[in-house]
């Protein structure tokens, strides 16, 4: 199943130095690839393995997911704003699949 | 969890360091099942204890691949989770660790461990001068009641644990 429905929380606008807190969450089955379908035949793992967040060029943050997060995977984590520039965030999947969301960052 | 200070972890050499977690060491071996380290002392606690929470090969193996030769410094790790999850499938976890995040002085690296799990490592995530502070929040899957770990590695290789213990009710890993 692919990624879909990002969504991402985070403080309408903000000043430099200012810590803000990022809240991502995308809908996506994260099958662990531990589970037998009816006919006993393992289901083949599907999950977002990769997270990342970068402001411009630059990483802020990155995890990597294994099995054992929960499907619909959440994750909160935060920025010191360095000035003006752009959020984006990248989620990659067992499938191949990548999904990007880009966001301006309103500095006062 | 533990409630040393910070403060006081500076204060300890690495020779009082060493000795003093030898001596964790052997009373985790009689009185704590989930870092007993030995064959046998695994076995004892097994016994003294119930439940036993002898954790997963697949986490020794994930654990000794993260410390290394290191030995983590208890107490900077807040890891919270609920005392209880009713549903293994979503269970919130917080992991934050005091930090100024500098370029010189910050956490590079937190992993996330399950004792029990059939995937010990749930996560890992990565800090930088950017993140500000070194906190991460998400839900995570718990196959059953276990000891939950999480291991950090600052910018100058210094290793950090916290653990936190959940009863789990219904299993969330999809195994067997």
């Amino acid at each position: 199943m692919a990624a879909s429905k990002p969504r991402l929380k985070f403080p309408e606008q903000a000043s430099a130095g200012e810590i803000i807190e990022i809240k991502a969450l995308i809908t996506h089955v994260m099958e662990t690839g531990n589970r037998k379908d009816a006919d006993g035949n393992r289901i083949p793992r599907d999950i977002i393995h990769t997270f990342t967040a970068h402001y411009d060029d630059q990483l802020i943050f990155k995890a990597e997911f294994g099995p054992g997060i929960s499907a619909n995977p959440f994750i909160s984590f935060f920025l010191k704003v360095p000035g003006p520039g752009e959020l984006w965030v990248s989620w990659k999947d067992d499938a191949g699949g990548e999904t990007i969301e880009r966001y301006p960052l309103n500095v006062v | 969890m533990t409630s040393r200070s910070p403060a006081a972890d500076r204060l300890i050499d690495r020779r009082t360091l060493l000795a003093s977690t030898g001596a964790l060491a052997l009373a985790a071996a009689t009185s704590r099942p989930a870092f007993a380290d030995t064959q046998a002392g695994r076995a004892e606690a097994a016994a003294a204890d119930a439940p036993p929470l002898v954790p997963t090969p697949q986490f020794e193996q994930a654990f000794a691949k993260v410390v290394g030769n290191g030995t983590p410094i208890e107490g900077r790790v807040v890891l919270e989770l609920p005392e209880d999850a009713e549903n293994g499938n979503i269970v919130p976890y917080k992991i934050s660790i005091e930090s100024p995040m500098t370029a010189d002085d910050h956490i590079a690296e937190v992993h996330l461990l399950s004792t029990q799990n059939p995937q010990a490592s749930v996560a890992v995530f990565q800090f930088t001068p950017l993140s500000g502070k070194a906190a991460v929040s998400g839900r995570m899957r718990l196959a059953k009641t276990q000891e939950v770990v999480a291991v950090a590695l600052t910018s100058s290789n210094t290793l950090l644990i916290g653990r936190h213990k959940i009863t789990v009710g219904i299993g969330g890993c999809g195994a067997e």
